[in-house]
């Protein structure tokens, strides 16, 4: 029965007992375990080619050795459930962090999970960031009220003990011999944006951070600006602001 | 703007001409410089996103070419049928950029929900074909179109299979309407690794139904004194490939042929090469070939 291949395909591709599978394959001099593992490989080889076009960072933080051993296991335990390569891997970054094998790596999580942000970013809906001209025909008392909501491709990324911003920038394909990045910098947040075509990716102070995570949550300015200065007393509101109408975040006004 | 199909789009069916596949590497080459090639193919599951930058590319060289919707997701051969959110998703896809064709396989990708991101082999039997020929229909009424299915490549016999694959594609074929996409690297492909003759394949298959051509390279697995040959797209099309296609064009005197590449992708001008000489061998069948004017590509609704 097709149903009963297919089961035992699927079990043997993704590193489970392929003898079942195997069994259906008819003999030659070219054996059904070697015939077998052309499809497993393709199968792994190419799911794993498609984390590393998604998180081309992690894969330079730890070799390409590393990183096609880690994809396959995580291949192997998460396959997509999705017929998208492009929607694959939003669950990498937590497998990461729980890798055994990476543990002295601990900010590898982190910043997949920027990168994954970033491929999230690339193919969110369109939409026009908010027009500035918008704020200026509230009145200065509504302010405080007002609620926005994001842009589709808007994603805020904090890391709370890995400055995984500037180890993300320095670690750029085109930039060939990367610097050490200090650990001691400690956490960072970054903003993902794409206020036209292209995705944006900035470093924001922790003022800002809990500007725009009250903001996300659709949380009114007011309460946004309290958040902000109570997590940075220097948090400059006006120019906070500016940056983010710059960087659309923000698509509407709610 | 989603899902309406813009007016400034070329509204020619896909000519008889060479295409080449859209890769990612070479779209802003399309976008800036206009490569002259007839049409172009693009895998339907890449541009599945809300939006962003690939689909706004992908808009604006619609308007300059005919475009054919190649998919490698749907999984025509799963026996548990087709997802339906795929089939919605593809379907808003095709009323968006209007394509002149639109392809799938004959192979299985997905087993309990599992996406395994490759194109398996399904055995030639007849409740195999029920299977496929239940899905191929469920695909063409979810689509509102016709669609045609590419004959496979593959690397393993079973043993429980009972037709020929050229028998099994034009079957598929006959009870679902369907058209056919002749890949004729597949067929070399299969050739070589099942021992069969690809002439006799060409004979079999009902050249009216055939809609597109494939051409591709391939690579060559030793595995000690044998080989089997791996349908990866990641080389130039081979000579024994190019005489397959000669052969398909002297039975069907023209049809779109499109030339792939999907790994290690090349220079644009070595792909726009490939199509020259696809193009050279489509002129030489439609003024020297006894069928000229034959196999008038499917028609699509």
């Amino acid at each position: 029965m097709l149903r009963d291949l297919q089961t035992r395909f699927r079990e043997g591709l993704l590193g489970g007992d392929a003898g079942p599978a195997m069994v259906a394959i008819e003999e030659d001099t070219i054996t059904p375990a070697q015939r077998f593992g052309i499809y497993r490989n393709n199968v792994l080889g190419s799911l794993a080619g498609a984390l590393a076009a998604a998180f081309p960072v992690v894969e330079r933080l730890v070799g390409q050795r590393f990183f096609q051993a880690a994809a396959r296991t995580f291949v192997q335990q998460s396959p997509p459930s999705v017929p998208q390569l492009l929607a694959y891997g939003d669950s990498f970054p937590a497998f990461l962090e729980a890798f055994p094998a990476a543990s002295s790596v601990p900010y590898l999580g982190d910043v997949g999970r920027l990168e994954w942000a970033r491929v999230e970013a690339v193919f969110a809906a369109d939409a026009a960031p908010l027009d500035p001209s918008a704020l200026t025909s509230v009145p200065p008392e509504a302010l405080a009220d007002l609620r926005f909501a994001a842009h589709p491709a808007t994603r805020l990324v904090e890391s709370a003990r890995f400055p995984i911003h500037t180890i993300w920038r320095v670690n750029q394909p085109e930039n060939p011999n990367p610097r050490p990045v200090d650990l001691k910098l400690g956490g960072q947040a970054a903003l993902v944006t794409r206020p036209g075509l292209a995705v944006e990716t900035v470093a924001i102070s922790p003022g800002d951070a809990a500007f725009v995570q009250a903001l996300l949550r659709h949380q009114p300015l007011g309460e946004a600006a309290e958040a902000a200065l109570a997590a940075e007393p220097e948090f400059d509101l006006q120019n906070g602001l500016t940056a983010h109408l710059k960087s659309g975040t923000f698509s509407h006004i709610v | 703007m989603a899902n309406r199909p813009s007016t400034a789009f070329v509204t020619d069916p896909i000519p008889a001409s060479a295409g080449i596949g859209l890769r990612h590497p070479h779209v802003t080459d399309f976008v800036t410089r206009r490569p002259p090639v007839g049409w172009i193919e693009v895998h339907s599951e890449n541009y599945l996103g809300a939006g962003g930058p690939r689909l706004a590319a992908l808009e604006q060289i619609r308007r300059d070419y005919p475009l054919s919707c190649h998919g490698v997701g749907l999984s025509l051969g799963s026996w548990e049928g087709l997802d339906v959110d795929h089939l919605a998703r593809l379907r808003a896809l095709f009323d968006r950029f209007q394509p002149g064709l639109v392809s799938e396989h004959v192979a299985w990708s997905v087993q309990d929900g599992t996406y395994l991101n490759d194109l398996l082999p399904l055995p030639y039997t007849e409740e195999a074909l029920a299977i496929l020929c239940r899905n191929v229909e469920q695909a063409q009424e979810a689509f509102g179109r016709q669609i045609l299915v590419e004959n496979p490549s593959s690397y393993v016999s079973f043993a429980e299979s009972t037709i020929p694959e050229w028998e099994f594609m034009a079957e598929t074929s006959r009870r679902t309407g369907c058209g056919l996409l002749l890949d004729v690297n597949n067929i070399h492909v299969s050739a070589h690794n099942h021992r069969f003759e690809p002439g006799p394949y060409l004979d079999a298959i009902p050249l009216e139904m055939v809609g597109e051509v494939h051409v591709a390279g391939h690579f060559v697995h030793a595995f000690g004194d044998q080989a089997i040959l791996i349908d990866d797209h990641g080389a130039p099309v081979n000579d024994a490939v190019w005489a397959l296609l000669r052969e398909a064009l002297r039975r069907l005197g023209s049809a779109p042929v499109l030339v792939e590449w999907d790994t290690r992708i090349p220079p644009l001008e070595v792909l726009l090469a490939e199509a020259e000489k696809a193009q050279a061998l489509l002129d030489l069948s439609v003024t020297g070939g006894a069928r000229a004017g034959a196999g008038t590509p499917v028609r699509v609704a």
